[in-house]
């Protein structure tokens, strides 16, 4: 990726500059937005559809079990994995829009405004 | 995928009855004809640099590229494939979907954004980013044309089995020349439309095949009085003796222990191959900033779900107004599922329609795996490791991309040919257990580990891609299957010989964490250290998008 092609006539950022940017406390607390968020919902919905398939492996008869009419706890149990990939989307993307696109836009400007 | 059940040698049999193949091949030469006019007239517009061939200049819109991804991701297997294991397998086919839905939570949280803003056009630029150039592009590029060949072949040797079922081509030259036909339409794609032209064409398959399948659904239900229980009872009926296990799972895969492995060895593959795909990474560059591939993924996450409810419906559906002892006797067995169900609903126009919106999804996904393997070769192998980066003005390495496409698509047209009847679905399960294996971890580790270096990251690409290949030549989907009373045939790739020793048809559960590992091991016990500076200025630039490539198209 080449520095020079954003910052045209402007001095590129040292390597020195980045760390110290990093290391920053806006983009500490960025990071942390970011980490603390998407590690536990990422083994969290891996746990769920391990279970998931876990279960459709060694529980069938509990999978087999009828709710409503034909319905059984499998068939939901199923529709329940799409209901919760649904659902971490639909709230991540809130969670974004709130408490990273404000954050990242502010460190962005700061440092495209830098260089001018 | 879910063709591994099918085997596609069962088609060389008469076409599906009641199919009309003169109209057939006029809806499909219609959408041939459609997307070419769109694909000329969009890349008019086009500045014919790398950036406009290789992304389209990252000017598309986060809805429009979530709709090109659902259309680049839905194959063939998707829909007649998992229709036709749901109508035969029951529960076990919708065992899938679930997989290849959930797959895309970490393409949203972890890759799709990040990539975004660390990239220009290929997975290697997001290695490349902090490692050393030259072994690390290497690498990269090994494993996605690995990938997109083995994926390739597949698409290209089931049109054959597609030609058998819905136009009636039954002798192999007559499907020789048609796999020929969808191969030069796909060249021609890539090379008047470069990635512009090739997404519009996804754009379009995916609105006409959601709408196709959507339409069936509620034809379905309506005919159910959208009562999902009475439906089910009645493919329960339809189903014989073992109907009701349709219902639940295991009818496929609870056969035994070592089946009951190899279905979690699949599900994890399934889960983690998806945001290692090239082919879907690549798409992540066609839009101007992270919060566009955000929404891209979310356009993509909604409609590839509501399509595998969708697929859920139909097969239980072919399976109740069809009949499985129908399906099982039509040509292609289980692929001919949802084409049957087309044909019990609309009669011969649906499914003439149904039949071209089948053959548009193999067109449409070719075109974006070669226009995939054609950016790595060209941006990775030739422009930064022959070259050294050093090519001479812009058009070049464009010359050498579409010479790669060129390529590309004369060897997917010889493979489709040769491969034309044989087992080899076993190539899907193979590109996501590479990607799994050989992409994900590598791409993972680069985005958030400080210490990752060169050495872990070839570690963990070829590692991962040589034990994924030694333990599917070693497992019994290439060798040693008993042989199936029913065909005279074991379902083995080869026949009369037995060199497997590795147990699971799938394997991801041994090789994903296996890749893992060695990228581990691979950054602590390397010779080089990671360079913190880069590090930091890939971190900022990752979570920020400062200097991030911003659109070139006005």
């Amino acid at each position: 990726m080449s520095t020079a092609e954003s910052a045209a006539g402007r001095p590129p950022m040292e390597a020195a500059d980045w760390e110290t940017v990093q290391a920053g406390p806006e983009f500490q607390e960025l990071r942390h937005r970011l980490r603390s968020v998407v590690f536990p919902i990422t083994g969290g919905f891996l746990a769920w559809y391990l279970v998931y398939v876990l279960m459709c492996s060694y529980a069938p008869a509990f999978m087999a079990i009828k709710l409503a009419g034909n319905v059984n706890v499998g068939l939901v149990f199923g529709l329940l994995q799409f209901v919760s990939t649904f659902g971490i989307t639909t709230w991540y993307v809130r969670y974004a829009n709130r408490r990273l696109d404000p954050l990242a836009g502010t460190l962005r400007d700061e440092l495209e405004g830098d260089r001018a | 995928m879910t063709a591994q059940h099918t085997g596609t040698a069962l088609l060389a049999a008469a076409g599906v009855e009641g199919s009309n193949p003169v109209l057939n091949i006029g809806i499909f030469g219609g959408f041939v004809i459609l997307t070419l006019a769109i694909v000329v007239r969009v890349s008019r517009r086009a500045n014919r640099g790398a950036a406009d061939f290789y992304t389209a200049g990252g000017g598309f819109s986060g809805q429009q590229n979530g709709i090109a991804i659902s259309g680049d991701y839905l194959s063939a297997a998707s829909f007649l494939g998992i229709a036709g294991a749901i109508a035969l397998n029951g529960y076990d086919g919708f065992l899938y979907s679930v997989g290849f839905l959930v797959a895309w939570l970490i393409a949203l949280l972890l890759v799709a954004e990040l990539l975004r803003n660390t990239g220009r056009y290929t997975m290697g630029d997001v290695l490349a980013f902090r490692m050393r150039q030259r072994p690390v592009r290497a690498a990269a590029a090994t494993s996605t044309l690995t990938v997109s060949f083995f994926y390739l072949l597949a698409q290209m040797a089931g049109a054959g089995g597609l030609v058998a079922l819905l136009l009636d081509i039954t002798s192999k030259p007559g499907q020789a020349v048609v796999i020929a036909i969808v191969g030069a339409v796909m060249i021609a794609y890539v090379l008047i439309g470069g990635m512009r032209g090739t997404s519009w064409v996804q754009i379009i398959k995916a609105v006409l095949l959601i709408a196709g399948a959507g339409v069936m659904t509620v034809w379905v239900l309506g005919l159910y009085g959208f009562n999902l229980s009475a439906l089910l009872g009645d493919a329960v009926a339809h189903g014989g003796k073992a109907g009701e296990a349709l219902l639940n799972p295991g009818k496929q895969y609870g056969k035994t222990g070592v089946s009951r492995i190899d279905f979690i060895s699949l599900a994890l593959a399934l889960v983690l191959g998806t945001a290692g795909l090239p082919h879907v990474l690549m798409r992540f560059y066609t839009v101007p900033t992270a919060k566009e591939a955000r929404s891209s993924v979310v356009w993509a996450i909604w409609l590839i779900g509501i399509f595998y409810l969708f697929t859920l419906v139909l097969g239980y559906g072919a399976g109740a107004i069809v009949g499985p002892d129908e399906i099982k006797k039509a040509p292609g067995a289980a692929n001919s599922a949802a084409p049957l169900l087309a044909y019990a609903l609309g009669g011969t126009v649906l499914l003439g329609i149904i039949a071209a919106v089948a053959f548009a999804t193999i067109l449409a996904v070719v075109a974006g795996l070669t226009i995939t393997a054609s950016a790595s070769f060209a941006h990775d192998i030739y422009a930064n490791v022959i070259k050294r980066g050093k090519v001479d003005g812009k058009d070049e390495e464009v010359k050498v991309a579409r010479i790669t496409a060129v390529v590309i698509g004369i060897v997917a047209i010889l493979g489709g040919i040769l491969a034309n009847g044989q087992n080899i679905a076993f190539l899907v399960a193979l590109a996501f257990a590479v990607a799994a294996s050989a992409n994900l971890p590598t791409i993972l580790y680069s985005l958030f580990w400080r210490r990752f270096n060169t050495s872990g990251a070839l570690w963990s690409i070829y590692g991962g891609l040589g034990i994924t290949v030694l333990l599917i030549v070693f497992s019994p989907v290439v060798s040693g299957k008993p042989i199936d009373p029913a065909t005279g045939r074991s379902p083995s790739m080869l026949q009369g010989v037995d060199f497997s020793w590795f147990p699971l048809d799938n394997p991801g559960l041994v090789s994903i964490p296996l890749s893992f590992l060695l990228g581990y091991l691979g950054t602590v016990l390397g010779k080089d250290r990671a360079d913190q500076g880069k590090y930091a200025e890939m971190e900022v630039r990752s979570l920020t998008g400062v200097g991030a490539e911003r659109s070139t198209a006005h």
